[in-house]
């Protein structure tokens, strides 16, 4: 029965992925909403990624710069590639995704099921929009335009955040640092943290609008569609982040 | 003109439309009425295409909605104008956005045109300076005017309303359905409103159909309601005793 579901609720979800792809009403108006989504995410998310990214690079550098230092013979320039590396092929993409599900996947997931169950949904199908296309297009176009660059300042202040890191606690100098990030850099792991900051966005995004537009009910369901909508993508992430890898690496 | 013909519509093994013929003229009040249940809301949803039923066709100016695609519809829809229940304003919009949406979103009008548009429906149903409210600023018979000035923004040759007296005093019960009957009369349009209301359906029902556990148990006018011989009807019509007592003193007099 579990399956049975889980089958017929992937098919929905593919099915409305398929309908979201048309021919706008009106072009300015989807992208007036576009810009409005990329907004929202954006400007709402980014002190929250720049934080994060900051003191997840500082925390990295710390963590580290004492195993290194138990070591001895490791020469501490390797911190700059270490933290680089770390935070192009996992943390800035992968920590910034499992945030923005938490936040824009339940923003979404309430916002269109409130709309559904307060039937906005139905007057814009009364009025002959095309309510899939219209509503969970943009949103899913917006976080692709905006979130690769949420993920790149969460990787440039990561970056940063280990250089102050390493400066502070007296690990390392800041052109020990500098020699460490020039070194031995893979344009494949920018490629690959790129390939990730479409793919979760994506996912996020998509489960939730899933979640909140075919909500059935009251608050109650509101509320539980709000949660499935971030369990269910922060999955989605941790298992597409392991397929990225695998492909791609 | 809509008219409907032997509409069937079920729901698993409960068949909950079991065949409803009937027709709604322009220029009219049409009134649905019936117990909770009875597939009043479900026959209005089969309408404006909402839900498909098995069976029967249902013509729009000889137009039949029933085995239209999603994008036939949504030309369909643009005649179509709908007061929802709960009124389903958007509520990040403002009132003046709310009444523009349609025209945004499928006219190339100017903004200048526009505001003018939406300035004159806004007056239509006396509401002039709520432009820039929020649905959460307003009362609920403003926001009944509200809805009432969106559904006809586009002037639609169609006006559903489903229960639009519901959450409202009587009278301001009163006056919204006045607005409907007006600009019903004033600009020719098909209204269908679905309602539990007697007063409303007294008020300004043109033409009632009674629906009863799924078929159409009596049609007829105001006029001709109060004086009907159906028992089911009566029963519905005068649920408490108290109209039951007013019935026996009308009769008396009669």
């Amino acid at each position: 029965m579990f399956i049975l579901d889980a089958l017929e609720g992937f098919g929905k979800y593919i099915s409305m992925l398929g309908s979201i792809v048309a021919k706008p009403e009106k072009l300015s108006m989807y992208w007036r909403e576009t810009m409005r989504q990329m907004y929202d995410i954006g400007v709402g998310s980014f002190w929250i990624i720049a934080i994060v990214g900051l003191f997840i690079g500082g925390v990295t550098a710390v963590q580290f710069s004492n195993k290194l230092l138990t070591f001895g013979f490791v020469p501490m320039w390797w911190m700059g590639s270490m933290t680089r590396d770390s935070m192009f092929l996992e943390l800035a993409p992968t920590i910034s995704a499992l945030l923005l599900a938490g936040k824009i996947g339940s923003n979404i997931a309430t916002e269109l099921g409130t709309m559904r169950i307060t039937e906005q949904i139905d007057a814009m199908d009364i009025m002959g929009v095309n309510t899939r296309a219209f509503l969970l297009g943009p949103k899913i176009l917006g976080s692709l335009l905006i979130v690769p660059i949420l993920v790149i300042v969460a990787c440039l202040l990561g970056t940063l955040g280990g250089a102050l890191a390493g400066e502070l606690g007296g690990f390392y100098t800041w052109e020990e640092y500098k020699y460490g990030l020039q070194d031995d850099f893979q344009p494949q792991y920018v490629r690959l943290m790129f390939i990730k900051s479409y793919v979760f966005p994506f996912l996020i995004t998509s489960i939730a609008c899933y979640k909140g537009f075919y909500v059935k009910g009251g608050s109650l369901e509101l509320g539980k569609a709000s949660t499935d909508a971030v369990v269910y993508s922060s999955i989605a992430v941790v298992i597409a982040n392991f397929v990225v890898a695998f492909l791609f690496l | 003109m809509i008219v409907t013909q032997d509409i069937r519509k079920s729901f698993g093994e409960q068949q909950i439309l079991k065949g409803i013929n009937t027709s709604f003229h322009p220029g009219q009040c049409n009134m649905i009425i019936g117990k909770s249940g009875s597939g009043k809301t479900v026959f209005m949803n089969c309408i404006v295409g909402l839900v498909i039923p098995e069976e029967g066709s249902i013509l729009l100016n000889d137009r039949n909605i029933v085995p239209m695609n999603q994008k036939e519809k949504s030309v369909l829809r643009k005649e179509m104008g709908m007061l929802f229940q709960k009124n389903a304003l958007f509520d990040s919009m403002t009132v003046e956005e709310n009444v523009r949406f349609p025209l945004d979103m499928f006219t190339n009008m100017t903004m200048s045109e526009k505001s003018e548009r939406v300035n004159f429906c806004l007056q239509r149903v006396n509401l002039p300076s709520a432009n820039h409210k929020f649905p959460s600023e307003l009362s609920g018979g403003m926001m009944k005017r509200v809805a009432l000035a969106r559904a006809m923004v586009l002037n639609p040759k169609y006006l559903f309303c489903d229960e639009p007296n519901s959450g409202l005093d009587p009278q301001t019960a009163l006056v919204i359905d006045e607005l409907i009957q007006e600009i019903t009369r004033e600009y020719q349009i098909t209204t269908v409103i679905n309602t539990h209301d007697m007063n409303s359906v007294i008020g300004i029902g043109d033409k009632i159909i009674y629906l009863y556990e799924g078929e159409k148990n009596w049609e007829g006018s105001n006029k001709e309601i109060l004086h009907t011989e159906n028992e089911k009807l009566n029963d519905f019509i005068f649920a408490s005793e108290f109209l039951k007592e007013i019935r026996k003193l009308n009769n008396r007099t009669i």
